[in-house]
């Protein structure tokens, strides 16, 4: 009995129709569509966190206060975290000295990946007053790929955290 | 007379302004540095070099005299001083880093700023050597011990702050020795103000420290002023004096917002940081600047205070007055939080004495010492100014100074903008050759610049941040802590990196 049904099925195409692949555009469009939709749930928070690259100190005593209760970053999703490994965000701030090269990049290769780079101040972003020294090797673009500069010397908490909520909103799929 | 003043005074002397620079032989410098060992009134403010002479800057607190005194290098060699006094290792490691000389005999060898990363191999000698920089690691003194283990700290380091590389030597939870290895800043800042006017170079002056940018740019300014035989107008001088007592608020409320948050107390946080804050839009519309970077040049200020800039302060003044006795009494009342701070990084007053430290780490361990009394110059030379000091030399004390030089200088700020003198703002430089030597008394304590002219231009120039002091001086006391309390130990220090990095 059992051979029986087995020759039989032998002899027998299969009873369901061959297919094509599936339509490409379709997958895409729908990939993105969910891709956009976690990122609108899920992307409005960015943890930052803060590389001193050798500058003055000024743009630290400025995002101090950026990261005191008087902008109270947390209402807007930004939070400063202790280390790199927890960071969306890196801020680096003032000229990427030669000395401090090497622990710049470190930092951003335990950064995981999505991540964006602020070069906060004008010394990030080309050296500043410091282009051309001996001991340094330039802004941070320098070392890493920067996102977005925000300038000033040193730039106000308040210019810092528009820069902030605009990468906030870019992170947000707007 | 010492028998330091004496040495001092045996050698010929060449101009510098205000004091006359002492230059000695290599013999006569060794019996200097020999006397150094048993003078007790006699602190090394400083030791730097220019081409082939190696400076240092005392300061005889008997005779009040400042005295600036050279030695030839011979030969890449000059006869250290830091077996007399320990502070100097520092200044002559930076010394080898900067301009190749070496100190016979140093007490430490290793390099300090340069970490073999630089594009030029000892920048500021007569013919620098270019060099393909490949760091090396930094060399760390051994745990000797079997029972002790090491803790690496930095240079990348959690928070909001600079650049420093620590290695924390420990016997459990511990701490046997802290040393700490910087130069991570290094922005070769001395290099750059050569050959510029002294106008130019501020710019350098006032980045420095950027919490500290006032009080560099008045010690610089001071001393291109001196150099070129001319004096800032008097409005000029007290409006730079409104500035140095506004940093000097906003970095001791910075100060404290940082001790209480890295002993984890955060109540005080938000008060402090509002009126940090106030303060920053304060200076920002009444001079210009949030930090009033740039808002000193040699020969006076950049531009006049705003027309209400002066209510502006004073309303500023009043807030802090008014808030400061509620976050005094978070400070003290709260037992948990105070705790923490008593007995926290004891720095023993013959320590303080032997290391010269100003500002609050050296007052809270017993050192009567501040520019604005010592050196009394207008406008403070007619203002009653108390200089509050303590013996116990922890935490708790140099947070308690803190407070009360706040509120000093609330009450210091009206009086100064009531005695605003009117006049021009600035007097150009004449571009003239000179030497000469400025100063200030910053939050963090003495500030000293000095200068080098020649035709109107910078030919050699040093500057000496608190910070030279002030990290030796945290090394002394870590010794005992909690590892726990390294970073409340680092806030209450106020250890900053940039100014003494260069």
């Amino acid at each position: 009995m059992v051979w029986r049904t087995v020759f039989r099925s032998a002899l027998h195409r299969p009873a369901a129709e061959p297919v094509g692949a599936a339509d490409a555009d379709m997958t895409t469009m729908l990939a993105e569509r969910l891709a956009a939709a976690a990122q609108a749930r899920l992307g409005r928070s960015l943890a930052i966190r803060m590389v001193a690259a050798g500058g003055c100190n000024g743009c630290e005593v400025e995002l101090r206060l950026l990261a005191s209760a008087v902008y109270d970053l947390e209402r807007f999703g930004l939070r400063i975290v202790a280390s790199p490994r927890h960071a969306d965000v890196l801020l680096v701030a003032g000229p990427v000295t030669r000395t401090m090269h090497e622990a710049v990049l470190r930092t951003w290769q335990a950064t995981p990946d999505p991540k964006w780079v602020v070069a906060v101040g004008d010394c990030a972003i080309d050296g500043g007053v410091f282009r051309g020294s001996y001991a340094i090797s330039g802004g941070a673009d320098a070392v890493l790929p920067v996102d977005m500069a925000i300038r000033g010397c040193p730039p106000t908490p308040a210019q810092l955290l528009d820069g902030l909520r605009c990468l906030l909103e870019a992170n947000a799929g707007r | 007379m010492s028998a330091v003043s004496e040495a001092v005074r045996a050698g010929w002397t060449t101009p510098c302004h205000p004091w006359p620079r002492h230059v000695l032989d290599a013999a006569a410098w060794r019996a200097m540095a020999a006397a150094l060992a048993d003078a007790p009134g006699v602190d090394l403010i400083a030791q730097w070099a220019d081409g082939q002479l190696v400076h240092a800057l005392l300061h005889d607190r008997a005779l009040g005299a400042m005295l600036p005194v050279s030695v030839p290098v011979d030969s890449g060699f000059y006869p250290t001083l830091s077996r007399a006094r320990p502070a100097a290792a520092w200044f002559e490691r930076m010394i080898r880093d900067l301009w190749g000389h070496h100190a016979e005999d140093g007490r430490d060898g290793r390099p300090w700023l340069d970490h073999g990363a630089w594009a030029l191999h000892a920048p500021l000698s007569a013919r620098p050597v270019a060099v393909s920089g490949q760091p090396e690691p930094p060399e760390f003194q051994a745990a000797e011990a079997a029972h002790l283990h090491q803790i690496p700290l930095g240079p990348v380091l959690s928070g909001i702050g600079e650049p420093a590389q620590m290695r924390l030597t420990a016997a459990g939870e511990r701490v046997v020795r802290l040393e700490a290895r910087l130069g991570y800043a290094h922005k070769g800042t001395l290099a750059l103000m050569r050959g510029k006017s002294p106008r130019a170079a501020a710019r350098f002056a006032a980045r420095l420290a950027g919490d500290a940018t006032v009080a560099h740019s008045i010690a610089f300014a001071r001393a291109a002023e001196t150099a070129s035989g001319i004096a800032a107008p008097p409005r000029a001088v007290a409006l730079r004096a409104v500035m140095l007592e506004l940093e000097r608020i906003a970095s001791h409320l910075s100060d404290l917002a940082l001790i209480a948050d890295a002993a984890g107390f955060a109540p005080p946080g938000a008060p402090l940081a509002r009126l940090r804050e106030t303060l920053a839009r304060t200076a920002a519309a009444a001079l210009g600047h949030r930090l009033m970077m740039d808002a000193v040049l040699p020969g006076g200020v950049a531009a006049d205070i705003a027309p209400d800039g002066a209510e502006a302060i004073r309303t500023a003044a009043r807030q802090v007055a008014e808030l400061l006795p509620v976050i005094r009494s978070l400070f003290a009342q709260t037992q948990s939080f105070a705790e923490r701070l008593a007995g926290c990084g004891v720095l023993r007053p013959e320590f303080a004495a032997a290391l010269a430290v100003g500002g609050v780490v050296g007052r809270a361990s017993g050192r009567s010492a501040d520019l604005r009394r010592d050196i009394a110059e207008p406008p403070y030379d007619t203002l009653l100014l108390g200089v509050p000091v303590r013996q116990e030399g922890d935490a708790a004390a140099r947070a308690r100074l803190r407070f009360e030089e706040i509120a000093a200088s609330a009450t210091l700020l009206p009086d100064l903008l009531a005695a605003l003198p009117a006049g021009p703002l600035n007097v150009p430089l004449p571009p003239v050759g000179g030497e000469g030597i400025g100063w200030a008394e910053g939050a963090r304590g003495d500030v000293w610049h000095w200068l080098r002219l020649e035709g109107g231009q910078i030919m050699a120039a040093f500057a000496r941040d608190p910070g030279w002091l002030v990290w030796p001086a945290l090394e002394a006391a870590a010794a005992g802590i909690a590892v726990a309390d390294v970073p409340l130990c680092l806030a209450s220090f106020g250890a900053t990196v940039s100014g003494m990095d260069l």
